[in-house]
């Protein structure tokens, strides 16, 4: 059995998500190959860092125009092309994927496992359905398996191989979608879903204004990224790639402190796996305490500047 | 242009579900459904991509058990025109929907359908993107912003790092996020007036598609609980229990 991995780089760097994918690849047991689809030179740069590792026995590059800008069509069609060799296709849940891989599954007539978080055996895998409110295990009865793969349960695999890096055989670009532009905010901080601290506001930020003088200053005492709850998002308070939860990014990390968030069933589908939980809240009453390791029932316009200052004088 | 809008029927998104005792599954019965709140954006950006006289008809489909229908007569209480539903029993997975629902573009001929980016009982995020696949269209997933440019369409993505703008060829594909609009409510007398529109009855045999599922449930499990912790006093007990206890300082 020979699985194909699809890496999730920003066209320099590889990025984490697919080390976390790989392990979930390597535990389906048979050798992990890798495929770099990307526009200019820093595909190859990505696809060196996936020869390092542990694991892949061959990276193929596919490099050109088409794929530059994440289009649904042409990768998916690449993905087809290279499909004879391969059994199983393995990629990480980001927006990139969660876009290309249901088109590669339908082009091959299979059924996609969306998310798993486990792998079971070679064909058995577990996946959460109705916001992580329970856990199917399913068995999949598809010659060729198409999955994708909830990050934040999987562990990132290391660095130790040397694989071939080959080009991959190329294929027609449906010309059906063309790029146009993107708005894409350059940060410093930390990723959300690889960010090991992750300092979150909700509806009752009540401005951007107020995230960026009492959410991120936290945040940067902590070496932590961002997030949001879909209230603060749709209010504008927070960009929408801030948003954690069922509907938007899934997050573990080993802190997570959710500053004036309710803790409704959506928001806690996307961080309750998170280490230690950290609620304020001014509500006693609000079910985030029910997730929250450690609950600090005050007004935040009053807690989280002095958390902030009290971890200044930690030497944070 | 006509645009098809499939609305599922889901567990309301204020219930939390239990599971099964037996591990079947979980409980369905007698729990609140609802349409799936991203199909609820999707027949509403129909219409008012109707009302502003660049759509001509709102087709809603639902493929599901005869109680679907009520999930479409919401869509036809919003606004849409004419519902259809296809009746089936049990799982049918998204490939499956996806085949159906391509039989029911290639009978309706529609020049755009806009789908949920998922439904919020299965989370699989995959029926828009595999009905384009079947189709040969173009696609744009979780799109915040949709303009119409004559049969062509520019849409804005909500992806990881940001905010995306893409150009699709039409006929096309596009699955809705929640910041594309604020759905409306129906109004009474739009609800009366939904009674009377037609609901097209239909079966998966008429479409001849094969809907046996390609996945096998083995269980359903409860996940591993978290139990509630302490509440601190203040600032500083805080501090030092993430510094001594948790150790994450
Ligand atoms: C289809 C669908 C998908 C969704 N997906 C998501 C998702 O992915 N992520 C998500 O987060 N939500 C999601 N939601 C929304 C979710 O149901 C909640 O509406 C949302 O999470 C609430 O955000 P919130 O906690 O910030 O706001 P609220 O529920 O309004 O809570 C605000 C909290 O702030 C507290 N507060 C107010 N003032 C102060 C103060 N001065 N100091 C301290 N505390 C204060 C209040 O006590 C309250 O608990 C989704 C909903 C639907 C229908
Ligand atoms: C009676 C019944 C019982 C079910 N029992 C189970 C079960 O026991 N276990 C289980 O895992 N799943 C069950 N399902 C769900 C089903 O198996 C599929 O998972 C589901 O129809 C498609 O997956 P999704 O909703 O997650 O698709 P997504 O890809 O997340 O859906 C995206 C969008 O596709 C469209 N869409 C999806 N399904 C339909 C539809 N049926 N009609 C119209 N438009 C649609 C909507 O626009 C939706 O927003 C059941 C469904 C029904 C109707």
């Amino acid at each position: 059995m020979t699985t194909l991995l699809i890496a999730e780089h920003d066209h320099e760097t590889l990025k984490d998500s697919t080390n976390k994918a790989l392990t979930a690849a390597s535990q389906l047991g048979g050798d992990v190959h890798v495929l770099v689809a990307g526009g200019g030179q820093g595909t190859k740069a990505a696809a060196e860092a996936a020869a390092k590792l542990a694991g892949v026995t061959k990276v193929l590059v596919a490099e050109g125009p088409a794929y530059e800008h994440d289009l649904a069509e042409p990768l998916a069609a690449l993905i087809v092309a290279l499909a004879p060799n391969y059994d199983a296709f393995v990629a990480p849940a980001t927006s990139r994927f969660k876009n290309v891989m249901p088109r590669v599954a339908a082009l091959l007539d299979v059924m996609q496992v969306s998310e798993i978080i486990k792998v079971v055996a070679p064909d058995t895998y577990e996946r959460p359905i109705y916001a992580g409110n329970a856990i199917q295990t399913v068995k999949s009865k598809d010659a060729k398996k198409v999955i994708t793969v909830r990050t934040s349960t999987f562990a990132a695999a290391g660095e130790g191989g040397s694989a071939a890096i080959e080009n991959a055989a190329s294929a027609a670009d449906p010309g059906l979608s063309s790029f146009v532009g993107e708005e894409v905010a350059k940060s410093d901080r930390p990723e959300l879903t690889s960010a090991k601290i992750i300092v979150s506001g909700g509806r009752a930020m009540q401005s951007r204004e107020n995230f960026a003088k009492y959410i991120e200053p936290l945040a940067d005492k902590l070496g932590a990224g961002v997030g949001a709850s879909r209230a603060a998002v749709d209010a504008g308070y927070a960009p929408n790639d801030w948003q954690v939860g069922q509907t938007g990014k899934v997050v573990a990390p080993e802190l997570y402190v959710a500053v004036g968030i309710s803790g409704a069933i959506q928001h806690l589908a996307g961080m309750k796996d998170s280490k230690v939980i950290v609620a304020i809240n001014k509500d006693e009453d609000a079910p985030i305490f029910q997730v929250a390791d450690y609950g600090l029932v005050a007004d935040l316009y009053q807690a989280v500047p002095e958390l902030t200052e009290a971890l200044g004088k930690l030497g944070k | 242009m006509k645009v098809l809008v499939p609305v599922k029927r889901v567990v309301d998104y204020n219930v939390k579900v239990r599971v099964k005792s037996d591990g079947t599954g979980v409980e369905l019965a007698n729990v609140k459904m609802s349409m799936n709140p991203f199909d609820e954006i999707a027949v509403e950006e129909a219409l008012r991509l109707k009302e502003a006289g660049k759509a001509t008809e709102v087709v809603v489909v639902s493929i599901g058990p005869a109680q679907a229908s009520e999930t479409i007569r919401t869509a036809l209480a919003m606004g849409a025109d004419r519902g259809i539903l296809v009746k089936a029993e049990g799982n049918v997975e998204p490939l499956a929907v996806a085949k159906i629902l391509k039989a029911v573009v290639d009978a309706e001929q529609p020049g755009l359908v806009i789908l949920g980016k998922q439904a919020i009982d299965d989370d699989s995020n995959q029926t828009g993107q595999m009905l384009a696949a079947l189709l040969g269209w173009s696609q744009a997933t979780f799109a915040s912003k949709l303009e119409v440019e004559g049969s062509d369409f520019k849409v804005t993505r909500e992806v990881d790092g940001g905010l995306q703008t893409i150009k699709l060829k039409g006929p096309a594909i596009v699955t809705t996020d929640l910041r594309l609009n604020e759905p409306r409510y129906a109004s009474l007398p739009n609800i009366m007036k939904a009674k009377k529109k037609p609901i097209d009855d239909k079966s998966v045999a008429d479409y001849g598609v094969d809907v046996t599922p390609r996945l096998e449930v083995l269980k359903t499990a409860e996940p591993a609980g978290r139990k509630a912790g302490v509440k601190v006093k203040d600032v500083a007990e805080l501090v030092n229990k993430l510094k001594t206890e948790a150790g994450v300082l």
